[in-house]
């Protein structure tokens, strides 16, 4: 182990978002400025997981103050180096900037969107290099699995896990610990664990960032769960599209087995498991559990009527207990601090805290960690600093295809399992998409259904046939072809795919539709009845453009953008559309120095 | 004309060495389908008739059951595909960020609709559901790199940069 002291940390941020916004040069030029001012073995350079804050990335910490600096480029290093890093001056210009006050904040504690967090999942990401085990244990990491394996049988385990509250955080909640306990009843002597990481919700990503930025918490929580329910096996299922995270993962694995907390005798116990990783090959059904199985086992990802339950009749037949990276990401904390700390947070019926991708139209986008019971206000308005350019709130996405628009009247309500669902909207894995005026919601509908039909693995006939005429509809209500009665067949498609569906894919795969009509049938009616997008978002039923002459100062930039030639005038005269070629493009109200262009 | 069956197997035999180191490091069984498959892609770049026949007698499956899951999963090509693969998102972040409009300027700039490849092969283009960095929507992936926080005038520089 590295045994020298520094005297500052430097945490750079590797996660996907900070690395495609450039973080690598970052280091590569720090590096060069620390041995150019000898500062090399002074200043440590640590590469970290997501801090949560993509918006605002590359992301920098420096240690111990805890200074943030924000969208730091190459060009910066050198100030931040010669300035802060030398002579203790923090570089101001560098630190984040709360969008409604304007205020620079220096310390990461202090910021809104972080103040209102509570991180339990996320606590380590962005703190420790994840591709360094060490660092992990050094902050009391494997302490957990240590103290399960061998202070307490597989019983105790269950029961704390049952007590805390814990239930499933890949979108249906189940209780976890009952869960485990039918898998660890269930008769067998071999069974498998499963973590199902193939995270296929668009809009989602917050089972990467925790593979990415803190792969130990999983992989402990998966050895604390194999050793409850007696398996000696486990599988993580992820998608291929995260190479980060199957590296960061492979990585991680491979040092627990050089530590002894993978692989045979584990502690000494005479436990062993063995954890291997399997790359899912794009196809959003197979994060449905029998599908996964079904992919494991290499045949096609189809689902599989339950009942049998994994828990009975999983994995190539045996007794396998599946969980969601973010369930088992709970574990450790939950056996480390005991399950009171646990459901000490949260509300009646739903414990611990959920982890959000919050997304969309608003300001700070990233990744938050909230205690369940928080209102959706104060998440989108606190934490995530409002809309982008000062717009109106009009609806919150949550739980992706399979969940539902949540409207401007339930921005109040404390948010968990229970009360999403009574408001037509899911939990589901914790997207959340922030959608405001210039959002069509017949087009966000439209949208999902797409997506779902396109997903369909077409074994079932409801969801096989019954999403594509639902589709067909909404296309043709957007194309401006809406007819009396769509609506109506609509609700009525939905309800029968909802109860005949053989998987949840089917089964929720109506709700975005559903909700969209509880909430905006207005907007529904617009489409069909008078022909028009209030939002201007369908281009079948866009209105045309029309120019104010009155603010027209006549320098043809719009009619040289038209891509149809629908705008005519002379230069330094008053320009004017044809109505009847305008596509409603926007093109020229885009290119347009005095906003005299808008949709009539 | 002089037979040439002991020529082709020859040049089969070449063609295919490759797969056969990979399969060197699997057993016979189906749970390696995948994983082969998915090396086996990395290697030619596609999954090419001669290889799936190859998987299938190595693995003991029909060769309609490899097809049936070649054809499953999105990430396998039967066709060549092209150096470079562009994947613009179309998740709901991308979505309500422009991600449609990324899409257009990716299909202008290289002529090909979704699903195609250029003609030199360069790239081929896809769509994909979500990438997972919602945060810098609109974003598309090439290779394994991620572009986020993109508007269509970036896209002509960005694909200039992996000719
Ligand atoms: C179509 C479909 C897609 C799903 N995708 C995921 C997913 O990406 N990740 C996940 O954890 N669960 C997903 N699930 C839920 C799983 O079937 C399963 O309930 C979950 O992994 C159980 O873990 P939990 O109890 O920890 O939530 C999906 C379900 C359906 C029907
Ligand atoms: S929606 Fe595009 S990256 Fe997630």
């Amino acid at each position: 182990m590295d045994q020298t002291i520094y005297r500052s940390h430097v945490l750079i941020c590797t996660g996907t978002g900070c690395v495609s916004s450039g973080s690598r040069d970052i280091k590569v030029k720090l590096e060069d400025e620390l041995a150019k001012y000898d500062l090399t073995n002074e200043v440590k350079i640590v590469e970290t997981g997501c801090h949560g804050f993509c918006e605002k990335g590359p992301i920098m910490i420096v240690y111990p103050e805890g200074v943030f600096y924000c969208q730091v480029k190459p060009e910066d290093v050198e100030e931040i180096v010669e300035e802060h890093l030398l002579k203790g001056r923090i570089v101001d210009r560098l630190l984040f900037k709360e969008p409604l006050t304007e205020e620079s904040i220096p310390s990461y504690k202090q910021i809104d969107f972080y103040k209102k967090q509570k991180r339990i999942v996320l606590s380590n990401c962005g703190r420790i290099d994840p591709e360094n085990i060490d660092e992990y244990i050094a902050i009391g990491g494997y302490e957990a699995a240590g103290k399960a394996i061998t202070e307490m049988t597989p019983q105790e385990v269950i029961d704390e896990v049952k007590e805390s509250g814990l239930r499933g955080r890949g979108g249906g909640g189940f209780p976890t610990g009952l869960k485990w306990q039918f898998t660890h009843d269930a008769e067998g002597d071999k069974k498998y664990i499963i973590c199902n990481a193939d995270e296929g919700d668009p809009g989602a990503f917050m089972d990467r960032s925790v593979l990415e930025g803190d792969p130990h918490r999983v992989i402990e929580g998966m050895i604390i769960a194999a050793y409850a329910i007696g398996a000696d096996e486990g599988y993580v299922y992820v998608r291929a599209e995260y190479p980060l995270a199957i590296k960061r993962l492979e990585k991680a694995i491979a040092q627990a087995e050089e530590y002894g907390l993978l692989g045979e005798d584990l502690f000494g116990s005479g436990f062993n498991f063995k954890l291997h990783i399997k790359k899912g090959a794009g196809a959003f059904v197979c994060g449905e559990e029998t599908a996964l199985m079904a992919s494991i086992e290499g045949k096609r990802g189809m689902p599989r009527p339950r009942p049998p339950y994994p828990a009975q009749k999983g994995l190539w037949g045996k007794p396998t207990n599946i969980n969601n990276v973010e369930t088992y990401a709970n574990v450790p904390y939950i056996i480390k601090e005991g399950a009171k700390a646990f459901n000490s947070i949260g509300t009646e019926n739903s414990k611990g805290t959920k982890v959000f991708a919050l997304t969309g139209k608003i300001n700070n986008t990233g990744l938050v960690e909230v205690p369940m019971g928080i209102t959706l206000r104060e998440i989108i308005f606190d934490i995530g600093g409002g809309l982008t350019k000062g717009k109106k709130f009009k609806a919150v996405q949550t739980g992706g295809p399979s969940g539902g628009c949540i409207p401007a009247e339930y921005l109040d309500l404390p948010i968990d399992y229970d009360s999403l669902k009574e408001v037509g909207a899911m939990m589901g894995s914790g997207g959340m998409v922030v959608m405001d005026e210039g959002t069509c919601m017949v087009d966000v509908a439209r949208f999902f259904l797409n997506f779902t039909q396109s997903e369909s693995c077409g074994k079932c006939t409801p969801c096989r046939e019954g999403t594509k005429r639902m589709l067909e509809i909404l296309n043709r209500i957007c194309a401006g072809e809406g007819k009396e009665g769509d609506i109506d067949l609509l609700e009525n498609l939905a309800h029968h795919i909802k109860d005949t569906a053989l998987c949840g894919l089917g089964q929720t795969a109506p709700n975005p539709v559903l909700s969209t009509i509880r909430y905006f049938r207005d907007e529904y009616e617009a489409h069909v009845q008078d022909k028009k997008c209030p939002a201007g978002v369908c281009q079948g039923l866009a209105a045309a453009y029309v120019i104010d002459e009155a603010v027209c100062v006549g320098c043809g930039m719009c009619a040289k953008n038209c891509p149809v030639d629908a705008i005519s005038g002379k230069p330094k005269e008053s320009y004017r559309i044809d109505p009847d070629l305008c596509i409603s493009c926007g093109a020229c109200a885009e290119k347009c120095p005095v906003d005299a262009i808008s949709q009539g | 004309m002089a037979c040439e069956c002991g020529n082709k197997k020859e040049s089969l035999d070449k063609y295919l060495a490759p797969l056969r180191e990979v399969l060197k490091n699997y057993e016979k069984e189906e749970k390696y389908l995948i994983p082969i498959l998915q090396e086996a892609q990395d290697e030619y770049g596609y999954l090419p008739e001669e290889v799936l026949k190859e998987i299938a007698s190595y693995l003991d499956l029909s060769l309609s059951q490899v097809y049936g899951v070649v054809t499953f999963y999105t990430q396998f090509h039967l066709e060549p595909r092209g150096k470079n693969i562009i994947r613009v998102c179309m998740g709901t972040a991308c979505h309500v960020r422009g991600g449609a409009d990324v899409l257009a300027a990716v299909k202008d700039a290289l002529g090909i609709e979704n699903g195609e490849t250029t003609k030199d092969l360069k790239f081929t283009l896809e769509t994909v559901a979500c990438i997972g960095a919602c945060g810098l929507a609109p974003v598309i992936m090439i290779n394994d790199d991620t572009h986020g926080r993109l508007t269509p005038e970036k896209i002509p520089g960005i694909l200039a940069s992996y000719k």
